[in-house]
């Protein structure tokens, strides 16, 4: 098959990019600490999300020097617990499940964004450097009052 | 050179009535979606007997999935009768019947979401829980479609069988090569809705796997938008070429690129779940390795393109390193519109690697900068693609011809939607950066500080839907007139021919059972074991709600 000598250089020079892209995203997100888009694989029965530990207690603890659990249960249309405080420079897990449909969860103009998934528990770990109040919003459709779900974070 | 130059009476009927469905559907959807921006831009209210987000799922619905599954399909049948002769008896009645059975689809998946009764989007993600009767609508449209497909391929097969040892119209071959990434693609949501979704929503069973009907509908929600993509390639590979009065710059090339579309296409639906629990995080990277090595055949037609367009202007005496692009035929709308297309692409090209970029999803994942990408992909790209064809196609079809009014309106209505789609989708993106959710009503919360940023470019969505609209009707108004009303002629369907350098395509390359078998195999590495551990260790199942 015959390929045009300029076709073959434009060529390599995209795979090349692409590779470099793959590289650079791939060793961010396999060697560095909470890197890796959230992908957690524990499971949970959806219909009992409100009696299942940790759930059944949400809100923030703290389980080191500056290390914090915060457990939120997102149903339709609510976060609970929906007013958080942290301390500023605090590193913090979210633990998130829902007890009804599919929510997302985002802090908005953080890399906090994570699907919510019935029957599942996902978690991400982000430290909150700037003082401030945080939005934490719902950003998957789950039905007609999806636009009031949301919730304040303090950063103090 | 073919003999056959027109589009025969019967079949041209027949790819009229899909193109219909494809207008109405577009108008509708066009409305809805001004109508959607006004509503979060909080510059109007609903009344109370509409909802935002059934509108929404009606906007979504149209457009995604009839206005393109018909356009396409009137397409590929149009360029089969041109291509391959007129379809065969009994390929025509396939295609009618698909066009029958994709209609009643259409008209009853519409109805449940006007009466209320699937207010779910047209992703209609469990355990949000729709109607029966609208999962049923949806599974009626893709078996339409397989009819349709079936005529295409039958009609490939039999120009085979006539012309024994001849390599096969390009259009014929990427026309079967759309149709075999369709049948492919479309099993995922099959499986889904027949045996997860009917079942479940008519009660048969009480609780669905949530993220196995995820991972299946984005199995087939990836494929889904090169579904799209390659009619809109096949225009700028075969017709454009013939348009700008040149030859095709490398059929073997174009042809590899399809099958390359055939092999990557499918094992990369992880990267619409990358913040999904529940599918391993070693996976997710594999598919987005493979979503990486889908842009080559990308950047091949890229090529291939721009090649053509040079050797153009140079042939009509450029100077210079780009006084070829000043040779375009930049006052003619087969030619413009398309071109702004390709032209929307390369951003849109770059924003899908970006989204696809693992753990940078984040950043933008269900905020509306999605929305932005794929109105400047699908939205733009493709629909400016489509509808430069239409321009030419109605006439031809109806008997009549493109007049230079019609043209020099069509160019403005291209211009039009270009601008409003670059208003729209610039303030989507922008304040997609700054977290502003997708598929959401209004977005003021409460007036919380980090929202109140949003404002500005929510009216700047208006101002650009209301743009796109006055585009939209501009166009079906064109269309109209193109129909009925314009002068009586012959408008030619352009066909390109190859140049002279193209050498015999090696037989390998039309050998499908080959391609489909490596297709299967890709898909099989990159799905077994995720999909395997997702029924294996699944949670309990979820029952339905209904929250609308």
């Amino acid at each position: 098959m015959h390929i045009h000598k300029l076709e073959k250089v434009w060529l390599i020079i995209g795979t090349v990019t692409l590779i470099a892209f793959l590289t650079t995203i791939g060793l961010q997100a396999f060697t560095e600490e909470h890197k890796a888009p959230p992908s957690e694989n524990e499971i949970i029965d959806p219909e009992k999300v409100l009696e299942t530990a940790p759930f059944d207690d949400p809100g923030l603890k703290q389980v080191g020097e500056n290390e914090y659990e915060l457990v939120i249960v997102l149903q339709s249309y609510s976060f609970t617990p929906n007013k958080i405080e942290i301390p500023q420079g605090a590193e913090v897990k979210i633990i998130v499940t829902t007890a009804d449909v599919v929510h997302g969860f985002e802090i908005a103009g953080t890399n906090v964004n994570m699907m919510v998934t019935p029957g599942y528990i996902n978690t991400m770990t982000y430290t909150f450097d700037k003082p401030g109040s945080y939005l934490i919003l719902c950003n998957e459709y789950c039905g007609i009052g999806h636009h009031l779900m949301s919730a304040e974070l303090e950063v103090i | 050179m073919s003999k056959i130059l027109k589009v025969s009476k019967l079949d041209g009927k027949l790819s009229m009535a899909h193109f219909i469905v494809a207008f109405v559907s577009v108008g509708l959807a066009g409305l809805f979606g001004l109508i959607q921006t006004l509503v979060r831009s909080e510059l109007i209210t609903l009344p109370s007997f509409i909802n935002y987000y059934q509108l929404l799922t009606a906007h979504g619905v149209l457009m995604a999935l009839i206005f393109t599954t018909f356009f396409i399909f009137g397409f590929l049948h149009a360029g089969m009768s041109r291509t391959t002769g007129e379809l065969t008896r009994g390929n025509r009645r396939l295609a009618w019947i698909g066009f029958w059975l994709m209609t009643i689809g259409t008209v009853l998946a519409a109805l449940m979401i006007v009466v209320g009764e699937a207010t779910v989007l047209y992703t209609f993600y469990a355990p949000l829980q729709a109607s029966p009767l609208f999962y049923i609508g949806l599974a009626l449209l893709i078996v339409g479609t397989y009819f349709s497909g079936m005529s295409t391929i039958f009609q490939y097969n039999k120009w085979r069988k006539d012309h024994p040892g001849e390599t096969s119209p390009l259009f014929a071959y990427m026309a079967v090569a759309t149709v075999v990434l369709w049948f492919v693609a479309t099993v995922g949501v099959v499986i889904t809705v027949l045996f997860q979704f009917i079942p479940w929503s008519f009660g048969w069973v009480e609780t669905i796997n949530v993220s196995l009907s995820r991972t299946l509908f984005w199995y087939f929600g990836h494929p889904l938008v090169y579904f799209w993509l390659l009619p809109a390639y096949m225009v700028w590979y075969i017709m454009l070429p013939k348009i700008l009065g040149t030859k095709i710059f490398s059929d073997s090339m174009a042809r590899l690129a399809f099958i390359l579309f055939i092999l990557l296409s499918f094992p990369v639906g992880f990267h619409h779940q990358l913040l999904e629990p529940g599918i391993n995080e070693g996976w997710k990277f594999i598919q987005v390795i493979l979503t990486f090595a889908v842009i080559v055949p990308s950047l091949m037609t890229a090529f291939a393109l721009f090649a053509t367009f040079e050797m153009r202007g140079r042939a009509l005496g450029s100077k210079g390193i780009f006084g070829w692009f000043k040779k375009l035929p930049w006052k003619d709308v087969r030619f413009v519109a398309p071109f702004i297309g390709m032209l929307a692409f390369i951003p849109g090209g770059a924003g899908g690697i970006i989204n696809a970029s693992n753990q940078m999803n984040q950043v933008i994942h269900n905020t509306i900068w999605v929305t932005g990408h794929f109105h400047l992909t699908v939205g733009t790209t493709v629909a400016l693609t489509f509808i430069g064809v239409s321009y030419l196609i109605v006439p031809h079809i109806r008997g009549r011809v493109l007049t230079k009014r019609a043209n020099s309106l069509g160019i403005y209505q291209s211009v039009l939607w270009a601008v409003g789609m670059l208003i729209m989708s610039g303030a989507m993106h922008f304040s997609g950066l700054l977290g502003n959710p997708r598929r959401t009503q209004v977005t003021s919360y409460g007036g919380h500080e980090v929202a109140s940023g949003w404002g500005a470019y929510e009216v700047a969505m208006a101002v650009g839907g209301t743009i796109l609209l006055i585009s939209i009707i501009l166009y079906i108004g064109l269309i109209i007139y193109l129909a009925f009303f314009a002068p009586k002629g012959v408008e030619e369907f352009p066909i390109g021919e190859l140049a002279e350098q193209n050498l015999k395509l090696p037989a390998i390359m039309e050998n499908w059972k080959v391609w489909i078998g490596i297709a299967i195999g890709l898909i099989l590495f990159a799905y077994s074991i995720p999909i395997i551990d997702m029924i294996q260790n699944a949670p309990p199942g979820s029952p339905g709600f209904k929250f609308w």
